[in-house]
């Protein structure tokens, strides 16, 4: 499976997601956000980071990027494309998502680990998970998931809720939830499911000495569905 | 011409900062203040000479890149 990831001047996250697909199996490249095109993929990544200095809005200039143009067209024919933590907020600015990613609702910057629940395996990420919860991590400052009523019932009525933060047991309540995201959403999809922004950091969970091997579930499972 | 705008969010969009500006500034014993809402203010120079035709270039700049209406206003003053 044929992946590529987008660098933004600022992304930092880019080369732990290479680390991470080189060594489940994909053929990852790494692309330049200043091209104009992106190498044949399977799999598009838009990684974590501070692209462009999270001015403006965070994600809302490399939204603009020359790059981004063909994110867009390779989303729109069905090409799945995966935003992490700032590649989440960078989806929502191109409006391949809904919503926005708000500043935390306590101000404050988290970086720890959390658990999400997979709320739909209707999907080419998350089919035949084994697991429903997952321990992941978050760092980030604007992770407060925002959109309007209309939207969140569209969001719920299409199961285009991806994974929400919950405790170890799956509980979902607001003691669970770190950032005040609306109805603890960390990740959705787009209506066709192939576009998944979440803040959380599969690329971080791929070592079961270093951290945690939920995020090697996460990159095996794609590839399993792919096959 | 310059031409200026604001940018606020919207009505019932929560904003941490604003109220942690407020309760600072309850904590300074301005206890009047009821409310802080904080938004963001642009000075754009536009090569343009007609106000009407600038203050609509203006206007699409905002609808495309510096407001996000899903959760934010503006008005060009």
């Amino acid at each position: 499976m044929r992946s590529s990831v987008i660098i933004f001047p600022g992304s930092n996250c880019d080369r732990d997601m290479d680390v991470a697909l080189k060594k489940f199996g994909f053929k990852n490249q790494m692309v330049w956000h200043n091209d104009q095109s992106i190498p044949k993929s399977d799999l598009i990544v838009l990684p974590g980071g501070f692209s462009y200095g999270d001015y403006l809005r965070c994600g809302s200039i490399a939204s603009k990027s020359k790059i981004i143009k063909s994110v867009i067209d390779f989303a729109n024919s069905g090409g799945l494309v995966l935003g992490i933590c700032n590649g989440f907020q960078i989806l929502t600015e191109t409006g391949l998502l809904n919503g926005i990613l708000q500043q935390n609702k306590f101000l404050n910057f988290i970086c720890s680990n959390v658990f999400v629940k997979v709320k739909d395996k209707q999907n080419k990420y998350f089919k035949d998970l084994k697991k429903d919860v997952l321990e992941l991590h978050i760092a980030h400052n604007e992770g407060n998931y925002f959109c309007s009523n209309d939207e969140l019932k569209s969001l719920e009525d299409n199961n285009q809720i991806a994974v929400t933060y919950c405790g170890e047991d799956g509980t979902e309540n607001e003691t669970t939830n770190p950032n005040g995201a609306i109805k603890n959403i960390a990740g959705i999809f787009n209506s066709d499911k192939n576009v998944l922004g979440m803040m959380p950091h599969p690329e971080r969970m791929i070592d079961k000495y270093l951290s945690g091997e939920d995020g090697s579930l996460f990159f095996k499972n794609i590839l399993d569905n792919f096959k | 011409m310059k031409i200026k705008v604001i940018v606020t969010l919207k009505n019932g969009v929560l904003d941490p900062q604003g109220k942690a500006i407020q309760q600072t500034l309850n904590g300074m014993n301005f206890g009047n203040v009821e409310d802080v809402r904080q938004g963001k203010y642009f000075e754009i120079e536009v090569k343009e000479k007609d106000e009407k035709k600038a203050k609509s270039l203006v206007d699409d700049m905002c609808k495309k890149l510096l407001a996000n209406l899903v959760i934010e206003d503006y008005k060009i003053v």
